[in-house]
């Protein structure tokens, strides 16, 4: 099969170029992204992409493959590759440092603003706060988020504006602390939010959902915070 | 928080709110008037005439026009924050969207006024 790929090294490349490389697949077996890129490497060892886990819990591998942002560890090439090709290329819209490995600073610094953990001026109680089943369950599809960035990457808005907009990924996290029942600073963190730009830039195109390796749904935990906005104002 | 002095409100949920109302406002506009056009197939310029000067039809009509200015600006800002990065092109551009929608609500109450 063709892999095309990617590549960029700001060391010695005046601009990046795809490189078209031709490969066998031993065995013709339907292996997964991520040991397409091993195979790769070996042939290459220059090509530079992050990895970690490799079985889609740490989110390193996140990249676009054939037009699409997934985790290269868990996407099986049935399941991208079309006419036998593969195109390999960075998460879009953040810098390149090098190939497929880019500088996640802008997304992480939209997640920091959200202050993603529990606030509560309380006396911290002498074991431990208990939530009961009904108030955990409202983290259930909140706290699976693995920050990946294969969501905010995919988003025109956070594209446009990654230093205004939060992003799905930034949302999900932030409405993960506004249903918690143990966390107190609500309003503070609500009113954080209301401006034009950190959640109303999103237009609800569901690009998020519909790449989340995770299969969460960052649109639905948005349209919550536009929700708990809406019942705080007069 | 992000600060912002040229959107409609300053707060985005005001500016959301404003736009979903404004929305409705133009779809009962346009949906009374395709069925008006409907239901009156021997349309001239008389009756056309009649409708505008019946002063619920103004202020409906002045409603929309009002409505369609509001949703314009917020839907034109949105795009110019989105696609113009430079603040001064950004801001002429801005100032240029906002003369027009003016001219536009001026030139609208005359033209209704004028029936």
């Amino acid at each position: 099969m063709l892999v095309s790929v990617y590549r960029y090294n700001p060391e010695t490349d005046d601009a990046p170029y795809m490189q078209d490389i031709h490969i066998d697949i031993p065995g013709g077996k339907d292996i997964m992204v991520l040991d397409l890129l091993q195979l790769l490497k070996d042939k290459d060892s220059t090509l530079g992409y992050r990895r970690s886990c490799r079985e889609g819990v740490c989110g390193s591998d996140g990249m676009n493959m054939n037009g699409k942002n997934g985790l290269a560890c868990i996407t099986p090439l049935s399941e991208v590759v079309e006419s036998d090709k593969l195109v390999l290329r960075p998460l879009p819209g953040l810098p390149v440092i090098r190939d497929l490995v880019v500088d996640m600073t802008q997304f992480y610094t939209q997640y920091e603003k959200i202050k993603p953990y529990l606030i509560n001026e309380t006396p911290a109680p002498a074991i431990e706060r208990l939530q009961s089943p009904v108030e955990r369950e409202e983290l259930d599809g909140l706290y699976e988020c693995i920050l990946c960035a294969c969501c905010s990457t995919a988003c025109p808005s956070f594209w446009w504006n990654p230093d205004k907009f939060i992003g799905p990924s930034g949302l999900l996290q932030a409405y993960r602390f506004l249903a918690d029942s143990r966390d107190t600073a609500t309003s503070e963190r609500l009113a954080d939010l209301d401006d034009p730009f950190s959640v109303f830039r999103c237009h609800g195109i569901m690009n998020c959902v519909s790449v989340c390796p995770k299969g969460l749904n960052p649109t639905k935990a948005i349209g919550k915070i536009r929700n708990m906005l809406l019942s705080q104002a007069t | 928080m992000v600060t912002s002095i040229t959107s409609f409100g300053r707060s985005g949920l005001y500016d959301w709110m404003i736009q979903r109302v404004t929305a409705v406002a133009l779809a009962a506009y346009t949906i009374f008037l395709m069925g008006y056009m409907l239901f009156t197939p021997e349309l001239d310029y008389q009756q056309w005439k009649e409708l505008f000067e019946c002063t619920a039809m103004r202020i409906f009509t002045l409603l929309a026009l009002l409505s369609l200015a509001a949703h314009a600006w917020i839907g034109m800002w949105s795009i110019s924050t989105d696609y113009i990065k430079p603040t001064g092109i950004r801001f002429l551009f801005q100032s240029a969207c906002g003369l027009l929608t003016f001219i536009y609500v001026v030139w609208g109450i005359q033209i209704l006024w004028g029936v």
